[in-house]
């Protein structure tokens, strides 16, 4: 379909704004721009039915199944969208006096108050504006803690290597080289591993849990005891969070801080990417080093972005802990087990799972075996999934299994979703064996056949040019 | 309780059965009992959807929404055309994640191919990210771009907005580098002191255009010097003055960034906002977070794609240049309906009537008696006066509805949008005479 620039028309465009009721102001000559910027100028009949047809060619929670590991698809209720259009949110200033901003505070409290009792944690920020974001802040309150104790010779950070990239990423980012632990061959952590690489440099373990690869870690007192016992500090990747609400918490697991993806675990939705919300919990000991803003609080602190967040995301996921309530967190957690596991064994017998053995909310296929035997590799099977209108599982992660398809139902989905899944899983097993270069060539049905990633990174073309 | 677990209960005991379990404990055989829940979470009970509704209702009426605002410092209240609320809530938007599977995301990275464009064409420069979370954190990502082995030192501006000042101060400190800061002269860089902040382990010096204080820096002058010097040049830019401003490519920047939120997203408390990042063709590799490519797909047609991932957290891992794997999709999607709604010539004329507006306030404001300009330079839609009694003024308009302008230290930063009617301009310089006349 033709881009927006290729529809333009010079000369068309809307009225936004009316005639100007003061007088003009001239910019100073040395300040303005030699041309204006090339921008669409397109009717709004265009405009909308150009928006219509990109969003027809975007697969959402809402068109279908969408089982992406370790992204948490779940249904986003609109009623949290509402909320959070609401004037009384959009509408008020981040820097209004803060008695006119009464209800922005009492949100951000409430919201802070419910999900440090989820957790297990003492405080909270919400400036973070995504996992991501969460880490770094996450890591550099073990930083600050570490040096107010005169302890800054601590310069490692430890990861397993079943972790997310973000974990090491981030821990660089924070002045920290990276300990690279391998795991255990169920993706535990390796605690003989662990205990080789603990020590006084130690500041501190990046650990998720359930794991990457799904498994919850039985061992996890004794990592984090291990961990304080050498002096580090242990910080939670919440990316898993939605397995364990209202079953067990990462404070009751010994983790210190924690960052939760309010755009996974909290239902709130991922928009193409962004935004979501990396809403960071901690125990008390690392509250001081909590960040804030030097504009609206002015205490000095550090800080990882303007004011307090993505504010409207944290309305959307307060929402949806106020409609859940205490059953319905736990609810929601023991059904996204429930599923995950539900359909593994209903895959089973065709696609292996990596570990035969219950999962927690995501589980791992492990096509190396079927690769071999039949030539079709898991991309092959995720590209073919596209042509049945579900969403491919996540690919290739995590790196400790070969051929992996990380599945994701999530609770929202019914059963016959997933019986519906789980037999087309098996009609492509099948279709493998038959057909594979029909699968190699998948997707058959799609907007687009697969794309040349080697030529878009070889000679990159990152904008439209006439 | 509110729900959205389809399964009814028989068929979760099923479910359970299906898979030879028999209840959900034993979903949770690995969680040591030690630290199971066998208590509920201290959370209220769960409500119904009319229930929440009215609660939620109930918080947002406890925040005053004032029918105008002459606040900016950093959120700034323009007007936003209603077509632009409606696409980026279309559902398929809204509830996609990250679009790693093009076939089945076509739409979601050419509405990003499009911003990046769009971006580049506001900035001038060659290349754009997909964006990152916001104008401060471009600012700080930008910065770390810039250094390498022998230079690690950042310069920013004190006229930096004070948020954008401190999370480059806390990226800095990440990674364990230095951060100066060059003092302010008449509501500008102090031009001298940069000059010989300019030291050889200078990576790089940031401005904001027009900054904190809405005053023009000269940007084409500061452009040379830090070029001379060695530093790279990053530019913070308001994205709605860039309509009608000379560029950042035309100043010789090396990196344009800027707080997106101007091009169509509310002020919402702030945030979720955008920040975007744009840099000459030389830098375009070290650009962190997601960028959309162009190229073909199997059978020959137009296609985009994730590009040059090879830069990104989970290829390189530790040695990725940023950790940053969301951007801010929707809100750059946003920008993009904004971009196209108000085309080149809406979008100079909300530049121009801002800048018009804010003057008109500042010249009747400076007509009465006691009140003066902080900063004699020309600016853009924000000024700093100075004037007594300024909590009582800023009370008084607040009874009429007016949000004033932001108390900064020696006075009050204004700011005026082309949503400001002329007449709640003469409303407000009526009421603060009025107060001051007392």
């Amino acid at each position: 379909m033709k881009l927006i620039f290729e529809k333009s028309v010079p000369g068309r465009g809307t009225t936004m704004l009316g005639k100007c009721d003061v007088e003009a102001v001239a910019l100073p000559a040395e300040l303005c721009r030699q041309e204006a910027p090339a921008l669409p100028e397109i009717s709004e009949t265009d405009l909308s039915r150009h928006y219509t047809e990109l969003c027809q060619k975007v697969h959402g929670v809402n068109c279908g199944f969408y089982p992406l590991g370790s992204c948490t698809m779940k249904y986003n209720p609109r009623i949290d969208e509402e909320i959070a259009a609401l004037p009384g949110f959009t509408a008020v200033h981040p820097l209004a006096p803060k008695e006119t901003v009464e209800g922005c505070y009492e949100a951000l409290d409430t919201a802070k108050k419910y999900l440090c009792e989820v957790t297990g944690m003492d405080d909270m920020t919400f400036q973070p504006a995504a996992g991501a974001h969460g880490e770094f802040t996450g890591v550099l309150l073990i930083k600050q803690y570490h040096e107010s104790r005169g302890e800054s010779h601590r310069n490692k950070i430890i990861v397993p290597d079943s972790a997310h990239g973000t974990n090491p990423a981030t821990a660089a980012m924070c002045g920290y080289e990276i300990v690279n632990i391998p795991s255990a061959p169920n993706g535990c952590v390796d605690l003989e591993a662990l205990k080789a690489v603990l020590g006084n440099d130690t500041a501190g373990l990046m650990l998720t849990n359930p794991n990457t690869v799904g498994i919850f870690d039985e061992n996890i007192l004794e990592i984090t005891r291990l961990v304080h016992e050498a002096g580090g500090q242990c910080y939670y990747d919440g990316a898993n969070l939605n397995a364990v609400m209202g079953a067990v918490r990462p404070g009751d697991m010994g983790f210190d801080c924690i960052h939760m993806n309010l755009h996974k675990t909290f239902a709130t939705p991922h928009g193409g990417g962004g935004p979501g919300a990396g809403a960071v919990g901690c125990k008390g000991h690392l509250a001081a080093f909590l960040p804030s803003s030097a504009l609206m609080d002015n205490d000095g602190r550090l800080q990882v972005r303007s004011f307090a967040g993505n504010f409207l995301v944290v309305i959307k996921a307060l929402t949806y802990v106020m409609t859940l309530g205490a059953e319905g967190i736990k609810e929601a957690s023991a059904n996204a087990v429930l599923n995950a596991n539900y359909l593994m064994r209903k895959i089973q017998g065709t696609f292996e799972p990596a570990f035969d053995r219950i999962c927690m909310h995501e589980f791992v296929l492990d096509l190396s075996e079927f690769k071999k035997r039949t030539g079709v590799s898991a991309l092959d099977v995720a590209k073919s999934l596209i042509d049945h209108g579900m969403h491919p599982p996540t690919m290739y992660f995590p790196l400790i299994v070969h051929e992996a398809l990380m599945l994701e139902p999530t609770e929202t989905e019914s059963r016959e979703t997933l019986d519906w899944a789980a037999e087309i899983f098996r009609k492509l097993y099948a279709l493998a064996e038959t057909d594979p270069e029909y699968m190699h060539n998948a997707p058959h049905n799609a907007a687009i056949a697969r794309p040349d990633e080697v030529r878009a990174a070889r000679t990159p073309i990152l904008r439209y040019t006439k | 309780m509110g729900s959205y677990v389809p399964s009814t209960k028989e068929e979760r005991r099923e479910m359970l059965e299906a898979i030879g379990l028999k209840d959900y404990r034993e979903l949770y055989q690995d969680v040591p009992a030690e630290m199971y829940l066998d208590k509920p979470l201290d959370l209220p009970e769960g409500m119904s959807e009319l229930e929440v509704s009215h609660a939620m209702n109930a918080m947002a009426s406890k925040n005053r929404v004032f029918s105008t605002v002459l606040r900016g410092a950093g959120a700034y209240d323009h007007y936003i055309p209603s077509i632009v609320k409606y696409i980026p809530a279309k559902e398929e938007f809204l509830t996609a994640y990250t679009p790693y599977q093009a076939e089945m995301s076509q739409g979601v990275l050419q509405s990003i191919f499009e911003y990046q464009t769009m971006i580049c064409e506001l900035t001038g420069m060659a290349v754009s990210n997909a964006s990152v979370y916001d104008g401060a954190t471009a600012a700080a990502e930008a910065a770390a771009m810039c250094r390498d082995r022998k230079r690690r030192v950042t310069l920013i501006s004190a006229a930096a907005h004070p948020d954008t000042i401190n999370t480059v101060r806390t990226y800095c400190y990440g990674t364990n580098d230095e951060l100066r800061i060059v003092p302010v002269k008449d509501g500008k860089t102090d031009l001298d002191a940069l000059k010989e902040m300019l030291t050889a382990d200078v990576a790089s010096f940031y401005v904001q255009q027009p900054n904190f204080f809405g005053q023009f820096e000269d940007c084409t002058a500061i452009g040379e010097m830090v070029h001379a010097a060695g530093a790279q040049y990053i530019m913070g830019c308001n994205p709605i003055a860039l309509a009608i401003m000379k560029t950042p490519a035309e100043c010789g920047a090396d990196i344009a960034v800027g707080e997106g939120q101007p091009l169509g997203m509310p002020i919402s408390f702030g945030g979720p906002y955008l920040g975007f990042m744009a840099a000459t063709q030389k830098m375009m590799r070290k650009l962190p977070g997601r960028i959309v490519g162009e190229t073909v797909d199997a059978k020959g047609e137009r296609a985009y794609v994730l590009s040059l991932q090879a830069r990104e957290q989970h290829i390189r891992r530790e040695k990725a240049s940023s950790n940053i794997c969301s951007n801010q999709a929707l809100c750059a999607l946003t920008a993009g309906v904004y971009m196209s709604a108000m085309g080149p010539r809406g979008m100079a004329e909300a530049a121009n009537q801002s800048m018009a507006k804010a003057h008109y306030l500042a010249k009747g404001l400076c007509a009465i008696e006691g009140v003066s300009l902080k900063y004699e330079g020309a600016f853009f839609h924000e000024f700093v006066t100075v004037m007594p009694k300024a909590e009582e003024v800023l009370a008084a308009l607040a009874e009429a509805d007016i949000l004033g302008g932001l108390p900064v230290e020696g006075g009050i930063l204004w700011c005026a949008t082309e949503k400001v009617c002329r007449e709640k301009l003469d409303e407000t310089i009526a009421i603060v005479k009025e107060v001051l006349g007392k």
